[in-house]
């Protein structure tokens, strides 16, 4: 593995409900590390604190205890310094899907025309051409998470955080949403930490696997995914895929879950 | 999704059939006070028909016209400074809890005031001038501004505001990029409502303070039972409130176009 971009160390955290101060464990202990250019995968049944933990390494939550590092940010905030695009799109209706796009650059300190043309110049690799004026509203499911991930894109950090971006997608759209972002990741070499629940996307994509099991959230497995790129669906890389999806799927749905 | 063409004709359609029924209504209602009228033989000092209406509309003409500017630039001043004030209580609501705790309540108790009780005071504190005036339609028209406002600053995602927040954007920036749009849908209907008010406002401050307008008109015929120039000044009345209420809807369509062509795509 390249040299670590993100290390997460015995990251726990707990909520705690007002008076009475109980508290609910999120996350126990977490550990996990991402190398530079690296596209990891954390595996994990709904409400197992995937999310919590994005929110505390994208610094929008602190940790209760445990620490986050961006090495190649290591003393500054990590708000600010990691991308995210949550499960929905969040693009704002008001305004055309080329200023969302373009939002991160806005903000950034571009004027509005030299962010403007900024964002038009990914238009075509992210299938939005001929939309730049559209209204998000008018797009389709699939072309609004590629606007949504093209704006997490432009706003300009190396460590992107994918938050079950194809999760609301048919399984058509979703084929066709992996496949390219494979490809925009491997041309544009950003790291990618991605939460799924979806074991075969996680092996279709990822260059390791953790997974996550719930209540409070822990790492229970990592897997490094040994297939050779480009992974195109053919018998080989079937075959492969079949040994990990059973290896995952053994601790994410034991056999007597799957009858209950 | 349908054709453009159809979809064209579509909206024609649409748009004839919104101007049709409220002049049906009209014609049933119109036609039915006029019938009654003749039918029943009431006095013309207690209900005079529409015809006569129309006619003393027409024989007052002049004096409409001059009244109604009166009235129509005390509207527009008092909706401008209701809209002003409403607006910033709602950013002040919004931007502190400690002011949202502090004023709410006033807010309401500024509702429960009776104008007929308040607009003699405002006379006596500000003179004999256009400001009463202003200020009893401010009252009236800023609640229901603020009050939807409020609510809108309050409808924008929080998953948006933080992935803005990810990106670096400033309390101020994520105000105007995401909260302030958010808030515009609700606003628009605040200001509707109180566009309708804000004749309302105008006419109870020229029974007091006043010494023209539509709202003198009406004292004045009334006390010399002009009952059909009454009808008449409340006729215009109305057509300045529809008018009003028209033009907030106008410049809603206009500052909101994402939002109709939202509400178009998912009624279809």
């Amino acid at each position: 593995m390249a040299d670590p971009k993100l290390r997460v160390e015995n990251v726990s955290k707990s909520f705690s409900h007002g008076r009475d101060g109980s508290a609910t464990r999120a996350l126990s202990d977490v550990s996990l590390i991402v190398g530079e250019g690296e596209f990891v995968s954390i595996v994990g049944p709904s409400g197992c604190g995937k999310s919590t933990l994005f929110s505390i390494i994208a610094g929008l939550e602190s940790a209760s205890s445990g620490e986050v590092v961006l090495t190649s940010h290591e003393h500054e905030p990590l708000l600010g310094n990691v991308g995210l695009m949550p499960q929905r799109d969040l693009l704002m209706p008001w305004q055309s899907v080329l200023d969302n796009t373009a939002v991160g650059l806005r903000l950034s300190g571009l004027s509005r025309s030299q962010s403007r043309k900024e964002a038009r110049s990914y238009f075509r690799e992210f299938g939005l051409e001929g939309f730049e004026t559209r209204w998000p509203g008018q797009l389709s499911g699939g072309m609004r998470q590629r606007a949504a991930l093209l704006r997490t894109f432009l706003a300009g950090h190396d460590m992107l955080l994918l938050d079950e971006p194809f999760g609301a997608l048919d399984a058509i759209t979703r084929r066709g949403m992996q496949r390219w972002l494979t490809e925009v990741w491997r041309r544009h070499r950003r790291t990618i930490l991605f939460i799924t629940h979806d074991v075969d996307e996680a092996i279709l994509l990822s260059d390791r696997v953790y997974v996550m099991t719930g209540r409070p959230g822990g790492i229970a497995l990592e897997v490094t995914i040994d297939i050779p790129r480009p992974r195109d669906a053919g018998v080989d890389f079937e075959r492969r895929a079949a040994d990990y999806r059973a290896q995952l799927l053994e601790l994410l749905a034991p056999p007597e879950q799957v009858i209950a | 999704m349908t054709i453009a063409g159809s979809r064209g004709s579509g909206r024609t359609r649409h748009t004839l059939i919104s101007l049709a029924l409220p002049l049906a209504v009209a014609v049933i209602v119109i036609g039915g006070w006029q019938s009654y009228v003749s039918l029943s033989g009431v006095s013309s000092l207690s209900l005079p028909g529409p015809g006569e209406v129309l006619q003393r509309v027409i024989a007052d003409a002049p004096l409409l016209v001059d009244n109604a500017w009166v009235t129509l630039r005390a509207v527009l001043l008092g909706y401008l400074c209701a809209v002003i004030l409403g607006g910033l209580i709602a950013a002040l609501v919004h931007a502190s809890t400690i002011v949202e705790r502090a004023i709410t309540p006033w807010l309401v108790v500024s509702q429960m005031i009776p104008l007929p009780a308040i607009a003699p005071l405002f006379v006596l504190w500000t003179g004999f001038d256009i400001r009463p005036r202003l200020m009893l339609i401010a009252l009236v028209c800023f609640f229901p501004i603020a009050v939807a406002m409020i609510d809108g600053l309050r409808a924008a995602d929080p998953a948006l505001l933080d992935v803005l927040r990810t990106m670096r954007a400033s309390r101020w920036e994520r105000f105007w990029m995401a909260q302030l749009p958010a808030a515009l849908p609700a606003t628009f209907s605040g200001l509707r409502v109180a566009a309708a008010f804000a004749v309302l406002g105008a006419v109870f401050g020229e029974w007091v303070g006043s010494n023209a307008g539509l709202g003198y008109l009406i004292i004045a015929f009334n006390s010399q039972l002009k009952t059909a120039d009454m009808l008449g000044v409340v006729a215009v009345l109305s057509l300045i409130g529809v008018a009003l209420y028209s033009s907030v809807t106008l410049v809603e369509r206009l500052v909101l176009p994402w939002y109709h062509a939202e509400r178009r795509g998912r009624s279809r």
